[in-house]
């Protein structure tokens, strides 16, 4: 720990062969566009008219974790996931695995798109392990390190009928207990790179002193050099700035490019204590950004964080676009923070705390 | 004596085969939502759904029946959403829920559509549903009307015009969901309760104001008692204290309407448990007598999966079969 409290949990990512005397950690928020054929394959596994069966299944998801995992290597991304193939959704999947969950049927998030929003009919336990098996296998397959995305117990809170508990609050702290035990399998497995994803801190953005309680649940006992990350998209930040750089986390990962960084101008008072791992291009439009005005986003983080706590990623998870583009996005983001370095190894970047 | 009505403010969930059977007919973006210009294949599948909500309300004995607004993509939104002067913007939030709707920008004139009539005229409803016209000018965007004092009263003539078109019903209850989460200010608050007289001229119906998601501000909710309505409609799901200090200090209508089966959660209510919610507010007010208690959710049902839907409105009407008052 440095004296102003910062703890250096990002340069046991650094590449040995890095081109470049400056670093700034290139990685994904998470998802990925699942191959066609994957989808298929699941189709295939429901019905029960076909000789496709769970092994079959199994096979299939193990293919697409593989695919998409190098994928990402191809890309020259620092830090991989294998892009959730595993996953149906950032809610269901988790609440399958929790006891005390069951599901309804879907209901409606807006027009003909509708998600299985499970409910609490009973108190939450930690039943089998959520992802370490996802972690184990995606390890294997590459010499990356491999970050680890967890949708955070506000959002399962959240996101869920909740019909045991007197509130939500109680019901996210509970779950929180789950994710730190979780946590702590992934880390006895090898993890050191942890993303709390709280998407519905967005919805509530009041809620910010449950995210952080839930957090001191989350961190408890997680050993110093394992570095957590919470990443929060598309909400209004000055009503979460600066309270949230107290939550117990190392890098706050921020949706910014969609918005063209209209909310930037919160996070420069009081100063960025924490890394801040920045969203570079916009998970929301298919035309991929031009490895310059890339650069042009990277420098804006920049004014907010040194170049050693910046890290360089999408806005949010990328599934939704076509492969062909979410690929190239990143092919254009990893070259873009490959071209920062080498200007500011050059001392030809002067933009906020590059130039001092 | 109290007469005690089992109803809903409608906006129900599809059933799940509709579910498919529409995103299939329709599609997934936002360019593919009803804006009332539907095939022949859409329009039949509506026609059925419409039938079979009907059903759910009559086998769990309801005393009111809804058309259950199937097609109201963009929820309270819609009757915009359909108007040839209004474009459909980008996707944004419905309130603070994890659901959003398509943003309505008005750039010309609003006159009927006739779209809400033609949907009643189908059903052989007992009670029509309408946005109420603040929170419906607090979900649209205008681009004609250039002040916002304008666009509430064109909002309001416009569902009062729609309204006008009906079909004899019962009842009609005006959502008014935005009087609580984005409540007028000082003045609004008058055209807000003028605004609601507008549309409640329009219909021979009782008409009943129903407000949910916390309780009302004391001032637009003391504004509001002013309006030319049978019944206000109360959240005691979210905010039974806010809703009994409003009914104590400003009096309420002769009518009432109880949100007392909470629209956004599965856990399915008891009847007795609704029976008690009902007798314990009638014994908060034992100054006042009610003419008619409507028994309801808090909130429309498309929130919820359409088994504990069912499950609910069967315990809503054994729950209000089982009031004493």
């Amino acid at each position: 720990m440095s004296p102003d409290g910062y703890v250096d949990t990002r340069s046991q990512f650094r590449p040995e062969d890095h081109p470049n005397d400056h670093f700034l950690l290139t990685t994904v928020v998470g998802s990925y566009p699942k191959p066609k054929w994957l989808n298929r394959a699941k189709e295939l596994a429901e019905d029960d008219d076909r000789d496709f069966d769970d092994a079959n299944l199994e096979e299939a998801l193990d293919d697409a974790a593989r695919l998409i995992t190098d994928e990402h290597v191809r890309s020259g991304l620092d830090v991989v996931v294998d892009g959730e193939m595993r996953r149906n959704e950032m809610v269901e999947y988790f609440a399958d695995r929790i006891d005390g969950y069951e599901f309804n049927g879907p209901v409606k998030v807006w027009g003909h798109n509708y998600f299985d929003k499970p409910s609490v009919a009973d108190e939450v336990r930690y039943d089998e392990p959520w992802l370490v098996d996802e972690f184990e296998f995606t390890t294997g397959v590459t010499d990356r390190p491999v970050k680890v995305p967890i949708t955070g117990p506000y959002t399962l809170a959240s996101w869920s009928f909740n019909e045991h508990y007197d509130d939500e609050a109680e019901l996210a702290y509970e779950l929180a207990d789950l994710v730190n035990e979780e946590i702590n399998a992934l880390v006895a497995a090898g993890a050191r790179y942890i993303q709390i994803d709280e998407p519905a801190l967005a919805t509530t953005p009041d809620d910010h002193a449950i995210v952080g309680e839930c957090l001191e649940h989350i961190a408890d006992g997680v050993p110093e050099d394992v570095r957590l990350g919470l990443h929060v998209c598309y909400g209004d930040y000055s009503r979460i700035y600066p309270e949230i750089l107290d939550m117990p986390v190392h890098e706050y990962d921020l949706e910014l490019a969609n918005g063209e960084y209209d909310q930037l101008d919160v996070f420069t008072q009081p100063s960025f204590d924490k890394d801040l791992a920045l969203g570079v291009v916009d998970v929301h439009t298919a035309d991929v950004e031009s490895v310059e005005s890339i650069k042009q986003n990277i420098t804006k983080g920049l004014e907010i964080v040194p170049p050693e706590r910046l890290t360089v990623s999408p806005d949010c998870g990328v599934k939704l676009l076509p492969r062909e583009a979410a690929y190239r996005k990143m092919e254009n983001m990893v070259q873009a923070a490959r071209e920062v370095e080498a200007e500011l190894d050059a001392g030809e970047v002067d933009v906020g705390y590059a130039g001092e | 004596m109290t007469e005690v009505l089992a109803t809903t403010p409608g906006l129900y969930p599809l059933p799940d085969w509709a579910k498919d059977e529409l995103s299939d007919l329709k599609g997934h973006q936002k360019d593919d939502l009803v804006s009332g210009g539907e095939g022949e294949a859409v329009t039949e599948t509506y026609g059925d759904v419409r039938g079979e909500l009907l059903e759910w309300q009559i086998e769990a004995g309801l005393d009111r029946l809804v058309e259950g607004q199937s097609r109201w993509d963009d929820m309270l939104a819609h009757p915009l959403s359909v108007h040839e002067n209004v474009e459909t913007r980008g996707i944004v939030r419905y309130y603070d829920n994890n659901n959003f709707y398509r943003e309505p920008v008005v750039h010309g004139d609003l006159s009927a559509t006739g779209d809400v009539s033609a949907e009643l005229r189908a059903a052989d409803a007992s009670q029509a549903i309408l946005p109420g016209p603040y929170s419906l000018f607090s979900l649209a965007t205008d681009e004609h009307y250039g002040d916002e004092a304008a666009f509430l009263d064109a909002i309001a003539e416009f569902l009062a015009a729609e309204a006008e078109a009906f079909p004899p019903v019962e009842t009609l209850f005006l959502l008014e969901p935005s009087l609580v989460v984005d409540p007028p200010a000082d003045g609004e608050d008058e055209r807000a309760s003028e605004a609601i007289d507008t549309v409640a001229a329009a219909v021979d119906s009782d008409v009943v104001v129903h407000t949910y998601w916390g309780s009302i501000p004391e001032k637009p909710y003391a504004h509001l008692m002013d309006a030319d309505v049978e019944a206000i409609g109360f959240d005691f799901v979210s905010d039974h204290d806010g809703s009994v200090y409003n009914i104590q200090e400003y009096g309420t209508k002769d009518d009432i309407a109880l949100g007392v089966v909470d629209g956004q959660n599965t856990r399915v209510e008891r009847p007795e448990e609704i029976a008690e919610r009902i007798e314990w507010v009638d014994d908060q007010v034992p100054a006042q007598t009610f003419e008619t208690v409507y028994a309801t959710p808090n909130t429309e049902l498309f929130y919820l999966p359409t088994n504990r839907t069912k499950d609910k409105l069967g315990a809503l009407a054994a729950g209000s079969e089982e009031v004493s008052l």
